[in-house]
């Protein structure tokens, strides 16, 4: 007998998740990369207990799942802030002046890109193009993305984050 | 409209549902487009639509309408709204300026404080054909994109042409990959379609990672079933019966209007088992990248696909002969696919007669920097970069001298101000020792440091390394550290012969594309603004004044 939604705690949901996705690419190992984005938007990151259960599931070794977790940028082993500062690197931002912005947050909060303060808050993350140009120098901050950056303001945006 | 598009269609009913929306459309004296392209959406153009339609609501008014559309090219002035049939372009619009808009659409005056002028070069200069939806239509929907000749070219090749003839047509067109190589397109499909094998696959590449390049999330979030329709005519042509669109996961919006776009054609068979009543199959699936520049390259594309790390692998064999899961496969870029039914349309002369020489069509371009339109525009090639620049672009702003234009991304090159003239083609731009690359065009001006600039590339390529091959791996590193004592003024002449003959080393020996073209931003500052490089090692002086010794030597020493 199956559990209805109401009592699945919120770890079996994600597996839930996880398990739909496997399936619907049909248990061939070629899903890893679209399973590992289901284990990350469910989980935030990619936890070892998944990595496993994926690995075995999807007949794959577990160095290999491991190999392609780590290979690329979109992945993170590690849990996240409450709230995410990814700054634009890409070439326009560049040439407006992100590095400013980078050296600023990272001064102020003594967190380097892909780290979080210590007390969980922010994450500081790099992107290598948004792909919104016209806005450059630009950022997401937690799901918005925000254009036309000083370090000023920037700073002003996580220190708002402070406070809430 | 919506009853007729639950079930399967035939090649008649494209043109009957076209004649309907023309007919709906003419029911309403005005429609009031508004940018839902990732540009002006970040810019909250969502809202500005739902102020227009709750105004419109509030004033009871039946004789106009919103639309939400794609991108309209101009997006350093977003959120753009245009009112036609008048084409009253409006710029940064927000949310409190809807009653002005409504008001003057009634009264039939623009508002004057809002407008656009659209009787400039930005406007005038360009030729839209990979774009000429983009900005007309709703990209959300099906009947949008088949009112404007959506999938007729698919209906027209799968009943009156045999695959032979539309490669033939591909060939005389002279369309070449717009990924950035440049290779013939008509002579990749008839390879492809001469391979043997069960099975065969279409790819389309809408993995962008140049970064300061958006020209395929634009065609993507605007007009994603002309890419489509793009893919399936391949599909036919090189007897493919699948086929993986290979996307950012960088792309959100682009993803979902793909999703949407896949699902409304699937559920008339536009795409699907039997499609357009014919015996043609061909199912299109999306992959979503994983944050790997390399994963550009055709052949770690393919191992992404297949779930494994993004590496390359030497060729041959091709992917024309031996891609994904061993079987003969087409990739081409989103660009290119786009470029399709417009010349099965109008017919590969009608192209042909487009562009240069050896460079056919348009291109896109994605203007981003020190300029003063950035945005989204389409030329025709041979298009001399001062017109791109100075006219189209607007000039650089602030009073500053236009340096440099960046193509090609990491990969491409620096072209100075001397070169202002040439014209933008595959062949012009290579022989500048840059390329055209995907379409980023990135304008720097006396304020950019070259040798900064070059670093900034070389420490992209280092970190987006995949790691496979020697050259690429290690020497992307020596340059980067090479790169850094120079600009630290840390460096000596024979650092400099050093990073000189690192460049070609790279250059040669490099399994991939990443590797072979890593050297490109570093070799051609070094030969147009070596002035610069010998003032960080010989005078410890930027001319740019972007970079700090004395703060460096602290560190260092510390």
């Amino acid at each position: 007998m199956t559990k209805s939604a109401s009592v699945l705690t919120a770890d079996e949901k994600r597996r839930r998740m996880i398990v739909a996705t496997m399936r619907k690419n049909g248990y061939t190992p070629d899903a890893l990369i679209e399973t590992l984005h289901t284990v990350q938007s469910a989980y935030g990151y990619l936890d070892a207990p998944s990595l496993r259960f994926v690995a075995q599931e999807l007949h794959v070794p577990l160095s290999k799942v491991y190999g392609v977790a780590t290979f690329y940028h979109a992945f993170t082993l590690k849990p996240e802030g409450k709230h995410r500062c990814i700054l634009c690197l890409g070439t326009a931002c560049y040439i407006k002046g992100s590095q400013g912005l980078l050296r600023a947050v990272s001064k102020a909060y003594h967190i380097a890109p892909g780290e979080t303060t210590e007390d969980g808050e922010i994450s500081l993350l790099t992107a290598r193009c948004l792909g919104s140009c016209s806005l450059a120098p630009a950022a997401i901050m937690d799901e918005d993305v925000v254009g036309n950056l000083t370090p000023e303001r920037t700073l002003a945006v996580l220190e708002g984050w402070k406070q809430s | 409209m919506i009853q007729h598009l639950n079930q399967p269609l035939t090649p008649e009913d494209l043109p009957r549902i076209a004649e309907a929306e023309h007919a709906a459309d003419s029911a309403y004296e005005h429609t009031i487009h508004v940018c839902m392209a990732a540009g002006c959406l970040s810019q909250h153009s969502d809202q500005v639509k739902q102020g227009l339609e709750q105004q419109i609501k509030e004033r009871g008014l039946t004789h106009c309408r919103v639309k939400g559309v794609g991108c309209m090219g101009l997006c350093s002035a977003g959120p753009l709204v245009s009112v036609r049939p008048q084409e009253t372009l409006y710029q940064a619009v927000k949310r409190e300026d809807a009653p002005a808009i409504i008001e003057s659409v009634s009264s039939g005056a623009p508002a004057t404080h809002l407008v656009c002028s659209t009787d400039r070069p930005f406007f005038t200069h360009q030729t839209k054909i990979v774009l000429a939806n983009s900005g007309e239509i709703d990209p959300e929907r099906l009947e949008d994109a088949i009112a404007v000749g959506g999938y007729q070219q698919l209906a027209y090749v799968l009943n009156e042409l045999t695959s032979t003839q539309v490669i033939d047509q591909i060939t005389r067109s002279g369309l070449r990959g717009r990924g950035g190589a440049g290779y013939p397109t008509g002579l990749k499909w008839g390879t492809v379609a001469k391979a043997s094998g069960p099975h065969k696959f279409v790819i389309c590449n809408a993995d962008e990672g140049d970064p300061g390049a958006f020209m395929d999330r634009s065609v993507l979030e605007s007009d994603p079933h002309r890419v489509l329709e793009g893919m399936a005519i391949a599909a036919y042509a090189v007897g493919a019966n699948e086929g993986y669109i290979y996307i950012r996961a960088e792309y959100p919006l682009a993803i979902q209007r793909l999703k949407t776009a896949i699902r409304q054609a699937e559920r008339v068979q536009l795409l699907g088992n039997s499609i357009l009543g014919t015996s043609f199959n061909f199912h299109i699936h999306l992959r979503l990248g994983a944050g790997a520049f390399v994963c550009g390259e055709e052949t770690a594309l393919i191992a992404s696909i297949e779930g494994k790390r993004g590496q390359p692998r030497p060729r041959p064999p091709f992917p024309a002969a031996s891609g994904l899961w061993g079987a003969p496969t087409l990739i081409n870029n989103v660009e290119t696919y786009a470029n399709i039914a417009p010349i099965i349309g109008n017919g590969p002369e009608w192209f042909a007669n487009i562009g240069t020489k050896r460079s056919k069509g348009t291109k896109v371009f994605a203007l981003a920097g020190k300029i003063a339109n950035t945005g989204l525009i389409e030329v025709p090639m041979g298009t001399p970069l001062r017109t791109i620049i100075h006219e189209i672009g607007g000039g650089i702003p602030g009073g500053q001298r236009f340096k440099a234009a960046q193509t090609g991304g990491p990969s491409g090159g620096c072209i100075p101000a001397e070169y202002l003239d040439t014209p933008v083609d595959y062949e012009s731009l290579t022989a500048l020792g840059s390329i055209m690359g995907s379409g980023g065009l990135i304008v720097m001006d006396e304020q950019s440091c070259m040798v900064d600039v070059a670093r900034f590339f070389m420490e992209f390529c280092m970190s987006e390394s995949c790691g496979k091959c020697v050259p690429c791996r290690v020497g992307t590193a020596e340059m980067y550290e090479l790169l850094s004592r120079i600009v630290q003024g840390r460096a000596s002449m024979g650092d400099m012969e050093l990073l000189q003959e690192l460049c070609e080393t790279v250059k040669y020996t490099s399994l991939c594309g990443l590797g072979q073209a890593a050297p490109n931003p570093v070799l051609s500052t070094m030969k147009y603004f070596r002035d610069e490089y010998l003032a960080h090692i010989t005078e410890h002086r930027c001319p740019a004044g972007q970079c700090q010794f004395e703060a460096v030597a602290q560190e260092v020493q510390l």
